[in-house]
């Protein structure tokens, strides 16, 4: 099958160029200026629209296995495909855990049964992510394991953590770390600070985060271990970071959209829709996280999808679930920030293509000849509404409802077949 | 202002604060004068729906309903038996069912009562939720100071003891500022909680000086499981430290006024002497402007908005 996507803006690394890409047996066969009319090409009509490659989501949560009354993988990939979204690393800490690598393998084979998104699995750093023992990471890794973390929990013992990047090196392998200290992060709901405290909420203050940062580069220095830091949230924490890189350490960080986009002034009263694990922080820190994703500080934006269902939010603050659906809005609320300026086009779908691919080792997130045709082609003018209820897949916790974004999905093409749009 | 309900002190203004003082001011004295007034809610149903345990608040809603001729039902709901948060929608749609008019919610999680007001068709009084707030408390308080003062404005009130988890300080934090009262806190640094200099109150962690030229002093109860949570060593400490006794009182105006929400601990957050002293303690003056205050605030509900 052949397809001809015409009157695009082709999204490369070196800018915004007007063009046509044409797709042939699942791959890019061309793309260019002109690409004439090849023979029984469908021909797709773009008017101006951009195309750039299929999102890679470094870390989503997908309710399979253990949670599928949240969402299945099945769901989770209809609202990939809708927003853009073509390859997706999915975090382990399911029910069970993803620490066997029969378990690896029941991950990819469910991405590749559904073929419309890639799964790429992480695995656990410890078994059953207790934070007791190390996982196998060379069985892990050759079963495709693309790195080894414990989600939405901190490897806590320093002891453990010191072993697990000194292990995981001898792989080649990172492990990505929740940056919390747990000693003062357990209990809390939101970050702390004069909300908190009117809102008679217990906080997590947010050094909880910079020790916990500070704490792993120690570590990844003494051992040589790479790590990375899942959804960072403060400024403090972005400055620990780019001094870490500085220096030469193999330390990489990435955020998501909420902790760009929203402070924690969403909280409201008592919204348990913007409780997110880490917090929503205070204003300074959003600034923070954007001037780090401008300079470079943030290697990738990730979705940090966590579906829910209504019955695990709608619980007095403290006890209700954190986290929030994020596959569909990814790339409209990053490109809000495009909007206003503080990341050019490019660099922000570098954050969300390029720079997670090549985290992840994918050869996907640049549009290249005879790569698989992963594509996403969206309009980044069109607005749509955000609404609780009709966003596509299962999970439906946004915590953006009611807000109208500009940048539309239009399609979604996964190896050259069309899955949304 | 229109408010349904009544959730805290946050949404409230000055002049609906002070109407509802003023509307308590007459139910003190027909209260006294042993008069009622048991048509005004005749045929409403009050619910006291408690998910923690509490005699005296729920015993003062419980009196106030029925003085205004209200049908009063208690319930009460142990959280630890049942499945938390299923049980608080399930209790609003069953509610609802019963065609409850005045809702009034104790819960052991701040803003459980936002939550039940968002399902529920009654009217919903927060009777203490979490380390959130304790509206009827503050509002009680406020009437007992403008009683005692003869006004509710330019004081300085010392707030002290277990800042950090009480509801009690929050809302009297907000009401006696929004007052026009000077309002400090003082705690060891772990019962304070973060940031709280931004609500516009001064921070003290010494008595003596937190206490210094007070109008009003106010002890609240310490919950005698921080002390297993580290946040202090010991009751002994704790009170050597921070328990009002007439030495620590002695600092605070000849004349200023001991305050405490109860039920007391004595020994831990306030001397016994200190207490019972009967010029300088409006505690069991408080009990009686509570009933006062909440038939106020059911009366004003009942009627319409605050």
């Amino acid at each position: 099958m052949i397809t001809l996507i015409r009157k695009v803006r082709l999204a490369t690394p070196d800018g915004l160029t007007a063009g046509e890409l044409l797709v042939q047996d699942g791959k890019i066969a061309d793309f260019g200026a002109s690409l004439g009319n090849p023979d029984g090409a469908e021909i797709v009509e773009a008017h101006g629209a951009i195309l750039c490659p299929g999102l890679v989501d470094m870390r989503a949560s997908l309710g399979e296995p253990g949670y599928e009354y949240r969402e299945t993988i099945a769901t989770a990939a209809q609202a990939a495909a809708a927003g853009g979204i073509t390859s997706i690393a999915v975090l382990p800490d399911t029910k069970p855990a993803i620490d066997d690598p029969a378990l690896v393998r029941f991950i990819r084979a469910r991405g590749e049964e559904i073929g419309t998104v890639s799964l790429i699995p992480y695995a656990a750093a410890t078994r059953g992510c207790k934070g007791e023992e190390l996982a196998e990471y060379g069985l892990l890794k050759a079963e495709g394991a693309v790195a080894f973390t414990d989600g939405r929990k901190a490897v806590a013992s320093i002891r453990l953590m010191r072993n697990a990047l000194a292990y995981a090196s001898g792989f080649g392998a990172r492990i990505v770390q929740h940056p919390e200290d747990p000693g003062l992060a357990t209990g809390g709901a939101v970050t702390s600070g004069a909300r908190a405290t009117m809102m008679g909420l217990p906080g997590i203050p947010a050094a909880a985060e910079a020790i916990m940062v500070a704490r792993d580069i120690r570590l990844a220095e003494l051992t040589g271990g790479a790590v990375h830091f899942a959804h960072i949230t403060t400024a403090e924490a972005c400055g620990l970071i780019r001094q870490a890189k500085d220096k030469g350490l193999h330390v990489t960080c990435d955020t998501a959209p909420p902790y760009f986009d929203l402070n924690e002034t969403a909280i409201g009263d008592f919204r348990t829709y913007a409780k997110f694990s880490p917090p929503l922080r205070v204003e300074a820190d959003r600034l923070g996280i954007l001037a780090a994703l401008a300079d470079g500080t943030i290697d990738a934006i990730a979705s940090d999808h966590q579906p829910r269902d209504a019955d695990d939010k709608r619980l007095p603050f403290a006890e209700a679930s954190s986290g929030g659906a994020g596959l569909a809005t990814l790339l409209a609320v990053t490109l809000a920030q495009v909007q206003a300026g503080t990341l050019g086009m490019i660099q922000a779908l570098a954050l969300l293509t390029e720079k997670p691919a090549k985290w992840l080792g994918l050869d996907a997130g640049v549009l290249r000849k005879n790569a698989a045709a992963d594509l996403c082609l969206f309009h980044p003018e069109r607005s749509w509404l955000v609404e609780a209820g009709k966003l596509p897949g299962k999970a439906q916790n946004t915590p953006f409802d009611g807000r109208a974004l500009e940048g539309q999905v239009l399609g979604t093409w996964k190896a050259g077949r069309r899955v949304f749009g | 202002m229109t408010n349904r309900h009544l959730l805290g002190i946050q949404g409230l203004n000055p002049p609906a604060i002070t109407s509802l003082l003023d509307l308590a001011e007459n139910y003190v004295l027909l209260n006294r004068s042993g008069k009622t007034q048991r048509d005004l809610l005749r045929g409403r149903t009050l619910i006291n729906l408690f998910f923690e345990d509490s005699t005296r608040t729920r015993t003062s809603f419980e009196l106030a309903g029925k003085r205004l001729g209200a049908d009063v039902i208690n319930m009460s709901v142990s959280t630890s038996s049942v499945t938390k948060g299923e049980t608080l929608l399930d209790t609003a749609a069953t509610l609802n069912a019963m065609n409850c008019d005045l809702l009034v919610v104790r819960h052991n999680q701040s803003g459980a009562p936002a939550l039940l007001a968002q399902k529920v068709d009654a009217s919903v009084i927060n009777a203490g939720d979490g380390t959130h707030e304790h509206p009827t408390q503050a509002l009680l308080d406020a009437l007992t100071i403008r009683r005692r003062k003869g006004r509710l404005d330019g004081l300085t009130i010392a707030i002290c003891g277990d800042i950090a988890h009480s509801r009690v300080a929050r809302s009297n934090m907000l009401l006696l500022s929004m007052m026009g009262n000077h309002v400090r806190v003082i705690a060891p640094p772990t019962l304070m909680p973060a940031e709280i200099g931004a609500l516009g109150v001064s921070v003290y962690n010494d008595m003596a000086k937190g206490l210094a030229g007070a109008d009003i002093v106010m002890a609240l109860r310490l919950q005698k499981e921080r002390m297993n949570t580290g946040l202090i060593p010991s009751e002994r400490e704790f009170f050597a430290f921070y328990g009002l006794n007439a030495e620590k009182l002695s600092h605070a105006k000849p004349d200023a006024l001991v305050m405490h929400p109860g039920p007391m601990n004595r020994g831990v957050e306030i001397d016994s002497a200190v207490a019972d002293d009967a010029v300088r303690s409006v505690i069991k003056e408080q009990v009686e402007m509570g009933v006062a205050v909440r038939m106020a605030v059911l009366d004003t509900l009942a009627r319409g908005t605050i």
